[in-house]
């Protein structure tokens, strides 16, 4: 049986952020994924923003972890190369009721120690959002809100912790813990046993059944809570900073952001289900996030919608970690007293990606606290460098990098400017991208107007012939997922 | 070799692309170029292997890649260069071509006239709000006409067909030839979107069902598609309670309408019609910005590739003048410079032939003032063609000084005018 | 002692796709609304010998694609397409292959040769 001083189940940003923290230490580290990569749940489809934590309950781990983090994302995002853009954050008011709205979030925020904040005109709004809805009264502003590309973060947090020497085992499934005498001391996976002195429960979405496994918190249960997301093409709509409405007592509402690849973002609507794997998109949803937005932006335009997705969030029902306030739904970060080498964590819904950094340092000080020796390594390197993008590059820069690998001449994707080179990159990177969506996921390639009608029979050849595999075998995203049968000339159940 | 310069460049090599190329080249094009993405030309009459092209223009039935390669042929027979694997980044509206493939790198192309041929790609999922999950094996006709025909795979066994366009009805009967099943072909309007002689010898012939005022609610399947959860729908395209069915499957086609594709033509600042998604074109197939042409589905969708070969063919002509004006006024023009004490000289350029006929008025400041009497000097190299006296030459006052037609053999035969302001001996 | 018999066909000849009314009593046309002298023929044809133009792929050894398309030189019988094309499902050629070559020779005995529609250059020739 492989050891090892910790095992994290789940590779999401939180896993993987966890991973980066604890690899700067003197420690063997394994991080367990079910799926065929990293990040592939909720952290690559959600709003993709930093929150600058007004909106979480006051004395909340939630609003504690959000508004440590917030300082924290310029180092995090510099070190790790990844996109994000502090572009300042609108709460949007369209009338007098909801201007009395804003004051409430203004206190709040204030309360949870948010800088910057304040109360501006609808003119002033409007200068800065030409689009916004012209009865928009008045509205919050939070310079320290921003937006990132979560699934980069996700991967250049859990690469940056593969280069410091932790291992990650995609496609392993946690099944049970081992323990002995009441101490967890491994995991059982569908993939072979694990031992470490520590687990930590990072699995989102299953982190209720993954806790109650250990024999903790048995109340404690993850409801997922779909949103539907429209991506809005890029040459017909232009934000700048992040709309929201004024929130409801359920919902941050339906949002219309900027993100990271110049489009623009509208959603999430927010429904319970009980299926954990349902991330359907359905006509109602489509219309109420369609309603929402034209709330913030009147001349938003169906026909410039280019993709459509839904994402799930791990909602959790936790009581508030200051117990004196009446909230429920709070992160869970913690060592249980009742179970000796479990690091648990579980609802780490929104604002969790926001708060990323902060759960990462938060749980080494938990470790601490509870005598774990943490000695730092002498090679520890923080940096992740960023891999090319065509796209982003000068004209010269592209020739110089077509002179040393001409398969960045070769563009794969139009609408994004994908090159075979940054495929054939990712294939080879420390987390091996295997799939077409793990590449769509990293490159962006295939989001645009096309929606990968041109790309994906040569992006399924390149990986085919990367990975020494026949395109029978090529997957969108992992096992039971092949984008094609058999070869032509041959008939059903026989060879070719 | 690629040049930097050509007459006229066309993008794309569809049958628009192949026939401007043709056309431009018998209209007096000295070199023209075409480029295309892929690593022959055709574009998707390739995959096109069905017949029903060239009755209008050949009198005969051909398939797609008989159809292409006639034209490809003339094409090269008259000396027209492709260039291959090759895509288009950028186009400026002063027509400079940037585009880059794994051989030359980046290439920059200076055109006289360009003709835009891209065609048109497929409408997505995303455009026509289609509910469910999103597994695999929920393809667009086309892509999935590129694998079968090209390069030999089957997206599936058990086939739903979304959307009655030209190219779902015949990827329906394709599929069938290659031993899939089928299930049905679902259409949203109360009739027909592609041809009637499609759904005679695609889905008659086959007994392969279309449902009219049908469409897909609901994609089912986490990794790979499952089954689709079909409706009819009022005549307000709302489903109707009551008519849902569950069809299971392993694949679904969408072939639900062309969009042009005009992403290249946006960056050189041409105009498009928002309600065609195609530039605007005059009756010579110009697009609004001059000297770029385009032609066949980039400007609109047609249902026959022959009528867009005849598009092609007029837009390429059209082309080919223009970039012979361009060229012979480029042949025929001759730079000012400014040369002792002068800072501009206006017109940078002069076209010898006007000079025949009218008086060209040059205009100039000069750098540092003489507050003496001095000399204006119009020179070809060092031979003075004109001269003009002035009492004093000062920055802040123009001088203009006028060449006549009786210069016109001295400059005829010049490559370049200066011009000097001096101080007069 | 044959009955009036109405049939409406669509025309497949053009992309106009005409309506076509015909009136036959046994094998004998009475009358044929057709929207050209094409149409006409396709109704007669139709209703007599149906054809139609086949057309598919073949597999190739070494080419640039691993197969070639394909089509039949003329109208097909219809009753024999399914025939025909586990036929040409079994074939393999070896590039070069050039336009109009013949690649099965009076298919089925109907004296309709298979052409190739394209050339298509060896795999080594790129």
């Amino acid at each position: 049986m492989k050891t090892f001083d910790f095992i994290i189940i789940g590779g999401g940003v939180i896993g993987c952020t966890i991973a980066r923290s604890l690899s700067r230490y003197k420690l063997s580290i394994l991080l367990v994924e079910k799926e065929s990569d990293i990040g592939m749940v909720t952290s690559s489809a959600n709003s993709a923003l930093v929150h600058a934590g007004y909106d979480a309950v006051a004395g909340s781990l939630k609003a504690k972890m959000n508004v440590a983090a917030s300082p924290m994302w310029d180092t995090f995002a510099g070190e790790l190369n990844i996109p994000f853009r502090r572009c300042g954050d609108f709460v949007v008011a369209v009338d007098e009721k909801e201007v009395q709205k804003l004051e409430e979030l203004l206190t709040r925020g204030k309360k949870n120690g948010v800088p910057g904040l304040k109360i501006v005109t609808g003119d002033e709004l409007k200068a800065k959002e030409p689009l916004v809805n012209p009865n928009a009264t008045a509205a919050l502003w939070a310079p320290t809100g921003g937006i990132c590309d979560p699934f980069a973060a996700t991967l250049a947090a859990g690469e940056n912790a593969v280069m410091n020497g932790v291992q990650i085992a995609l496609n392993t499934t946690f099944e049970s813990f081992i323990t002995e005498n009441g101490r967890i001391i491994g995991v059982h996976t569908n993939r072979g046993d694990f031992s470490g002195r520590w687990v930590v429960n990072a699995a989102g979405l299953q982190s209720d059944a993954v806790m109650h496994k250990a024999g903790v918190r048995p109340e404690f249960k993850i409801t997922p809570r779909r949103g539907e997301y429209f991506i809005v093409d890029r040459e017909e709509m232009k934000i700048n900073s992040v709309l929201f409405p004024v929130p409801s007592d359920v919902s941050k509402g339906i949002l219309v952001t900027a993100t990271m690849h110049e489009n623009t973002l509208i959603g999430p609507n927010a429904q319970n289900i009980d299926d954990k794997e349902d991330k359907s998109i359905t006509a109602k949803g489509m219309d109420e996030i369609w309603n929402g937005a034209k709330k913030l932006v009147p001349s938003v335009n169906q026909r410039s919608i280019i993709a459509s997705y839904a994402g799930l969030r791990a909602g959790g029902n936790a009581p508030c970690a200051d117990s004196s306030v009446d909230y429920t739904g709070d992160f869970v970060i913690e060592i249980p007293e009742t179970v000796m080498g479990l690091v648990n964590l579980g609802g780490i819904e929104s604002p969790g990606l926001s708060a990323a950094p902060a759960i990462g340092q938060y749980v080494v000080e938990l470790l601490k606290d509870h005598g774990e020796q943490l000695i730092e390594k002498a090679d520890y390197q923080p940096i992740r460098p960023a891999r090319p993008r065509f796209r982003h590059m000068s004209m010269d820069e592209r020739k110089e990098m077509i002179q040393r690998d001409a398969r960045y001449g070769r563009v794969i994707c139009r609408c994004e400017m994908v090159t075979e080179g940054e495929i054939v990159a990712e294939i080879h990177s420390p987390i091996p991208a295997t799939t077409y969506d793990a590449i769509k996921r990293r490159t962006w390639l295939g989001t645009g107007r096309c929606q990968g009608g041109f790309d994906m029979p040569l992006v399924v050849e390149i990986l085919a012939r990367e990975l020494g595999k026949s395109p029978l075998e090529i997957t969108k995203k992992g096992e039971g997922s092949e984008y094609l049968y058999r070869k032509t000339k041959t008939v059903e159940g026989q060879p070719a | 070799m690629i040049k930097q310069v050509y007459d006229v460049v066309v993008i794309g090599s569809g049958p628009g692309g192949v026939a401007a190329g043709i056309a431009a080249k018998k209209a007096g094009a000295e070199d023209v170029l075409i480029l295309e993405r892929d690593v022959e030309p055709g574009g998707i009459l390739l995959q096109c292997i069905h017949n029903g092209f060239g009755m209008e223009n050949l009198g005969e039935d051909l398939p797609g890649p008989s159809y292409a390669q006639r034209y490809i042929i003339e094409a090269q027979g008259l000396g027209i260069v492709f260039l291959l694997e090759t895509m288009v980044l950028d186009i400026t509206h002063q027509r400079k071509i940037i585009a880059t493939n794994k051989y030359a790198g980046i290439i920059e192309i200076q055109a006289r006239a360009i003709v835009l041929g891209m065609g048109c790609r497929e409408r997505t999922r995303a455009q026509i709000r289609l509910p469910g999950s999103r597994p695999a094996g929920v393809y667009t006709a086309g892509t999935a006409q590129r694998w079968v025909n090209i390069e030999g795979y089957m997206p599936g066994n058990n086939i739903v067909i979304l959307g009655s366009g030209d190219i779902g009805m015949i990827m329906a009967r394709r599929l069938t030839f290659e031993g899939a099943h089928v299930e049905r072909v679902l259409e949203i309007m109360p009739f027909l979107s592609g041809l009637s002689r499609n759904y005679v010898q695609c889905l008659l012939d086959y007994d392969i069902p279309l449902q009219l005022q049908h469409t897909v609610k609901r994609i089912i399947g986490n990794d790979r598609i499952e089954a689709v959860e079909t409706t009819r729908v009022d005549d307000r395209f709302n489903p109707i309670a009551g008519t849902e069915e569950i069809i299971p499957c392993d694949t679904l086609l969408l072939s639900v309408g062309l969009i042009p594709e005009n992403e290249l033509s946006r960056k050189a600042g041409v105009a498009i019609d928002p309600n065609i998604g195609g530039p605007y074109v005059d009756d010579d197939y110009q697009t609004s910005v001059p000297g770029i042409f385009a032609a066949g589905n980039v400007v609109h969708v047609y249902d026959l590739a022959d009528w867009v070969t005849q598009a092609g063919f007029r837009a390429g002509e059209n082309a080919a003048f223009f970039a012979i004006k361009t060229r012979n006024r480029e042949l025929r023009s001759i730079p000012t410079t400014a040369g002792k004490n002068v800072r501009y000289v206006i017109p940078q350029q002069i076209n010898k032939d006007n000079l025949a006929e009218k008086d060209v008025s040059l205009q100039l400041r000069v750098r540092q003032p003489i507050e003496a009497p001095s000399r204006i000097l119009v020179k070809c190299g060092d031979e003075v063609i004109t001269s003009k006296a002035e009492m004093y030459a000062r920055p802040g006052e123009m001088i203009s000084i006028d060449l006549k037609p009786k210069h016109y053999d001295v400059i005829n035969s010049a490559c370049a005018i200066t011009v000097d302001v001096v101080e007069r001996e | 002692m044959s009955q009036l018999e109405e049939i409406e066909l669509i025309c497949v000849t053009c992309p106009k796709g005409c309506k076509l009314d015909i009136i036959r009593e046994g094998d004998t046309f009475v009358k044929i609304t057709a929207g050209c002298k094409r149409g006409k023929e396709y109704a007669r044809q139709e209703l007599t010998d149906p054809r139609r133009m086949v057309a598919t792929t073949v597999k190739v050894n070494n080419g640039l694609h691993p197969l070639v398309p394909v089509y039949t030189a003329s109208a097909f019988p219809k009753p024999k397409i399914y025939e025909l094309l586990s036929i040409l499902r079994e074939l393999q050629l070896d590039a070069p292959i050039h336009i109009n070559q013949v690649v099965l020779a009076d298919a089925l005995g109907t004296g309709i040769d298979v052409i190739a529609s394209r050339d298509l250059p060896a795999s080594s020739a790129i």
